[in-house]
This record gives C-alpha cells, sequence and structure tokens, in this order.
C-alpha cells in the first residue's frame, strides 16, 4: 500500500514498481514442524521445502521421520553432550521402542497357571507412566527442562535395555543354566549402565548443580525395574 | 436522523418486539427485513462510525501483516481467494480462542507449582534426615522438628517397591488376579498414604500436634528401616536373620517415628493409643512383606523339615518292610535333592 501511494507522486523513477512488490521480499516463515521445541518456534536455517510437507509422497514423510529417529539413536548409542535430542524432540522413537519391549516381555497367556510375568499394558504403563513421574520430578527440584523434551530423552534411552532384550532371547534359546544366568546378567547390567550414563549427560544439564544426585536417582530406579523385567524373562 | 434513530433502535430491539415497528417504517418503508445497506447512510460524527472505522483499519492492518503467513496457509489449506481468507480468519479466531481456554484450564488443574516447595531439598539434607530416622531421640519433653519434603518420602516408597519387585521375582510369586507391578505398586503406596491418613486421624482425635504433610513425611521416612531388612533378607534367607533384623532395624525407625509422636502429644492415655497403633502397623507391616512375597524360604523349610508330624512315624512310612536297608540313605539324598532343585528352578 506504500508503494501505492509513493509511485505516483514520485515521477522521478524509471520503473513504477508494482503493488505490493515488496511484500515477497519479507522473510516468510517455514512450516511449523511437528517435531522441537515446545516453547519457542524454530526458525530452520535450511530452506528444505519451499511447498509444505502435505504435498509430498507419503514414502519421503515416512523416511524422514525414520531419519531423524536413527539419528537420535546413534545419539543414544555414543552419548556425548549434545542437545539434539533436547532441541528436536519427537516421540517417535520412545514409541518404537516401547512397543518391541513389551511385545517381547509379554508371557503367552494361555495359561493362566503362571501368569506371573508382565503383559502388554503393564510394559506400557510402567514406561510411560515412569518417564512422566520422573520429568515431574526434575521439574519439581527446578530443572529447566520441557515435558515432552524429558519424555523424549527418557525413552530414547531405552534403546540399549531393548538390545539387552534381543540379546537375552537370542541366548535362551540355548537352553537354561547357570551359565545362560550370567551372560544374561552380565549384557543386562551393561546395558543397564550404558542407558543410565547415556540419559545422565542428555539431562544433566538441566538441573541445578547441586541437585543433579536428586534427579538421577529415579531414573537409576526407573532403569532398574525394567532390567529386572527383562533379565527374569524365561519365555514358557 | 437515521443515525440517532439507529443506536436507540438498536437500544430498542432488545427490549422487545414491540418497538421494532418504529424502526421498519424509519428504514425500508414495509419491508419486513432491515436492509443492512442503508444503515451505512451515516455521518462521519458518530461515535459507532468510528468505533467500526477503527475496526476495519485494524483489520487491514492485521491483514496486511498476516499475508505472509496467510498466503502459506493458504496454500496448505488449499484455499485461495477471498473467500478462503475469510473462512482462514474464522479459522484463525476459533483457534485462538481454543488455544487460549485451554492454556487457561492447564495453568489451573495442572499446576504442578503447587507442590514445588515440598520438593526443595539438597542431597546433603535428604542423606542426613535418612540417617536421623534411624536414631531415637531422649527427649520427649517439647515438640520435635519434622521437615515438611515429600521428596524423600516418595523415593523410599518407590525404591520398596522396587526391592519388592526383586523379592517377588526371586521367590517366584504367582499373582492370579492382577499383576505384580501393581500388587507392588498397590501395596506400597496404600500402605503409606493409607496408615498417613489412619495416624493423621487418631492424631487428630488425641489432640496432637502434628500435619497430614508431616505425618506423611514421618511415615514415608520410617520406610527407610523396611527397606534395608528387605534389601537384606530377600538375598540371604535366614529366618533367624530376619527375625533378628525386624527387631533391631524396624524397632530402631519404628522407635523414632514413636518418639516423635510422644513428644507432640498431651497425655498418657492418648500417647498409648497413637503410639501402641503406629508401632503395631509399622513392625506387623514389615512381617507382612517378609512372609507374604517370599515363598522360597518356607517351600525350602517344608522340604526339609517334612511335614509336621512326630519323628518315629516317619521311619515306617518311608520304608516299606520288605526292603533292606540300604533304602535309607535313598530317602534322605531325595530331600536334599528336591531342596536344591527348589532353589536352582527359582533362577
Amino acid at each position: 500500500m506504500a508503494e501505492a501511494e509513493e509511485s505516483p507522486g514520485d515521477p522521478g523513477t524509471a520503473s513504477p514498481r508494482p503493488l505490493f512488490a515488496g511484500l515477497s521480499d519479507i522473510s516468510i516463515s517455514q512450516d511449523i514442524p511437528v517435531e522441537g521445541e515446545i516453547t519457542i518456534p524454530i526458525r530452520s536455517r535450511i530452506r528444505e521445502f519451499d511447498s509444505s510437507t502435505l504435498n509430498e509422497s507419503v514414502h519421503s514423510t515416512i523416511m524422514r521421520d525414520l531419519k531423524a529417529v536413527g539419528k537420535k539413536f546413534m545419539h543414544v548409542l555414543y552419548p556425548r553432550k549434545s542437545n539434539t535430542l533436547l532441541r528436536d524432540w519427537d516421540l517417535w522413537g520412545p514409541l518404537i521402542l516401547c512397543v518391541t519391549l513389551a511385545l517381547m516381555l509379554q508371557r503367552d497367556s494361555a495359561d493362566s497357571e503362571k501368569d506371573g510375568g508382565p503383559q502388554f499394558a503393564e510394559v506400557f504403563v510402567i514406561v510411560w507412566f515412569g518417564a512422566v513421574t520422573i520429568t515431574l520430578n526434575s521439574k519439581l527440584l527446578g530443572g529447566n527442562i520441557s515435558f515432552f523434551q524429558s519424555l523424549c530423552v527418557l525413552g530414547y534411552c531405552i534403546l540399549p535395555l531393548t538390545v539387552a532384550m534381543l540379546i537375552c532371547r537370542l541366548v535362551l534359546l540355548a537352553g537354561p543354566g547357570p551359565v545362560n544366568f550370567m551372560v544374561r546378567l552380565f549384557v543386562v547390567i551393561v546395558m543397564f549402565a550404558w542407558s543410565i550414563v547415556a540419559s545422565t549427560a542428555f539431562l544433566a544439564d538441566s538441573q541445578p548443580p547441586n541437585r543433579r544426585a536428586l534427579a538421577v536417582y529415579p531414573v537409576f530406579l526407573f532403569y532398574f525395574v525394567i532390567s529386572w523385567m527383562i533379565l527374569t524373562f524365561t519365555p514358557q | 436522523m437515521a443515525t440517532t434513530a439507529a443506536p436507540t433502535g438498536g437500544a430498542r430491539n432488545g427490549a422487545g418486539p414491540e418497538w421494532g415497528g418504529f424502526e421498519e417504517n424509519i428504514q425500508g418503508g414495509g419491508s419486513a427485513v432491515i436492509d443492512m445497506e442503508n444503515m451505512d447512510d451515516t455521518s462521519g460524527s458518530s461515535f459507532e462510525d468510528m468505533g467500526e472505522l477503527h475496526q476495519r483499519l485494524r483489520e487491514e492492518e492485521v491483514d496486511a501483516d498476516a499475508a505472509a503467513a496467510e498466503e502459506e496457509d493458504g496454500e496448505f489449506l488449499g484455499m485461495k481467494g477471498f473467500k478462503g481468507q475469510l473462512s482462514r480468519q474464522v479459522a484463525d479466531q476459533m483457534w485462538q480462542a481454543g488455544k487460549r481456554q485451554a492454556s487457561r484450564a492447564f495453568s489451573l488443574y495442572a499446576n504442578i507449582d503447587i507442590l514445588r516447595p515440598y520438593f526443595d531439598v539438597e542431597p546433603a539434607q535428604v542423606r542426613s534426615r535418612l540417617l536421623e530416622s534411624m536414631i531415637p531421640i531422649k527427649m520427649v519433653n517439647f515438640p520435635q522438628k519434622i521437615a515438611g519434603e515429600l521428596y524423600g518420602p516418595l523415593m523410599l516408597v518407590f525404591t520398596l517397591v522396587a526391592i519388592l519387585l526383586h523379592g517377588m521375582k526371586t521367590s517366584d510369586t504367582i499373582i492370579r488376579e492382577g499383576t505384580l507391578m501393581g500388587t507392588a505398586i498397590g501395596t506400597c503406596f496404600g500402605y503409606w498414604l493409607g496408615v498417613s491418613s489412619f495416624i493423621y486421624f487418631l492424631a487428630y482425635l488425641c489432640n496432637a500436634q502434628i500435619t497430614m504433610l508431616q505425618m506423611l513425611a514421618l511415615l514415608g521416612y520410617g520406610l527407610f528401616g523396611h527397606c534395608i531388612v528387605l534389601f537384606i533378607t530377600y538375598n540371604i534367607h535366614l529366618h533367624a536373620l530376619f527375625y533378628l533384623f525386624w527387631l533391631l532395624v524396624g524397632g530402631l525407625s519404628t522407635m523414632r517415628m514413636v518418639a516423635v509422636l510422644v513428644s507432640r502429644t498431651v497425655g498418657p492415655t492418648q500417647r498409648l493409643l497413637l503410639c501402641g497403633t503406629l508401632a503395631a502397623l509399622h513392625m506387623l507391616f514389615l512381617l507382612y512383606l517378609h512372609f507374604a512375597y517370599h515363598k522360597v524360604v518356607e517351600g525350602i523349610l517344608d522340604t526339609l523339615e517334612g511335614p509336621n508330624i512326630p519323628p518315629i512315624q516317619r521311619v515306617p512310612r518311608d520304608i516299606p518292610a520288605m526292603l533292606p536297608a540300604a533304602r535309607l540313605p535313598t530317602t534322605m539324598l531325595n530331600a536334599t535333592a528336591k531342596a536344591i532343585a527348589v532353589t536352582l528352578q527359582s533362577h
């Protein structure tokens, strides 16, 4: 509108600029992504898409999400002090891991004699409510991490324990026995320590420095319960 | 004239239908519907008109600002053109209103800041309170201080849940209606919250100076003794050891809680009632936790000692009269083998 008023009043311009020409120079914010920081919208520095993501094929959407999940898996397996997990949080990875773990841990519910093992829903509830409790605890202790970021980190750090579950199942194919048990115990302890180290590397910075131990202890309990469920799993 | 009539007509429209005809006569002359176009015939000095003008200017500003975003939104929603813009504005306003309502409701109900002061602790404080919960204090003449925090008790209850799970798994407990995890959580939280409430109610009856938060904290820290005893005795299966720890560690933590309550109650009957109830419940809970979820101990003892019949009757039952005396060692070996098999089976 401003240009429309100016150009007729200024006869000295060589070429009259069309109306609303300057609007294209305004930086357009990207699509608000479905993953990312919950408080501040992200302005991604790379213009990957110049059209909305609704028009792309399903294959490319799935591959993009899977690649993001895979990248975060790598960050969990080789924990360094980075905040990729915190900055671009998403809950796909934790969901995949939780469902995998729950599927592998459930017993055949056909026989009701010995149904002392966890069912699918039980594992699910333990993982998600445990993560929610730890997040609330760390927020109450004065941490400055958002709810979903913390859920994301705790969910992704279950990856080593899921790997331990896979190894345990393979080892159990060889047949029960004390050696079998020692091998499984060793694997589960190593993966348990890995999970705690990974989650501490991501969560520690968000806590006030003198209260880190108070925030890490419930994480320790949480992964202990999951490790215990994995270790005592015996297939029928 | 039309302008002066319009606000009054507007005011009268709310009064009742009998005034509506007055406006019709002025405006359209015989038409039952008030024509909106005629309403625009106004001079610029009306108060309402200025308001309308400002609103239009503001809307235009908002439009200019949001033109870029709307252009992008339009592509996203697939709507272009003026009609699309109007519906987009409506949708945008609905979204804003809904978001405002949702965030208001969320901040009202999910405000965890209510609990924030109870979690304001340092690790050194938690450690010292854990150790103090095992040391009964002698002076009962003036009220002892109870720290009103919830972090320590909550973590202790969760630790007890974890230890209970460990015990149930090693003893291969079978839960028929329910799950292991549900039973453990229900037991521990039920004890903490239920017994706290019950003792608080009794304290109210006995006129003791204690608040609900302090009772929760006191009982929560009293579970530290339970955690220690169960952790040790779920791994070392000796009955005598359990009874010793039950008396010693359980007794110490109970006496600490009793001392605190006595210092806050006046009158011997009230003290006896309150402290007797708490001591009984606390010690019996430890006993219950050990015996209800620890079946391997029972199994081994049964196999080793045999059922409860006088020993003189066992020999003729195990050995038929015709067989040689070499049968005797085999029956003893069978009992030992069964015991070992039970132990191995649990792993």
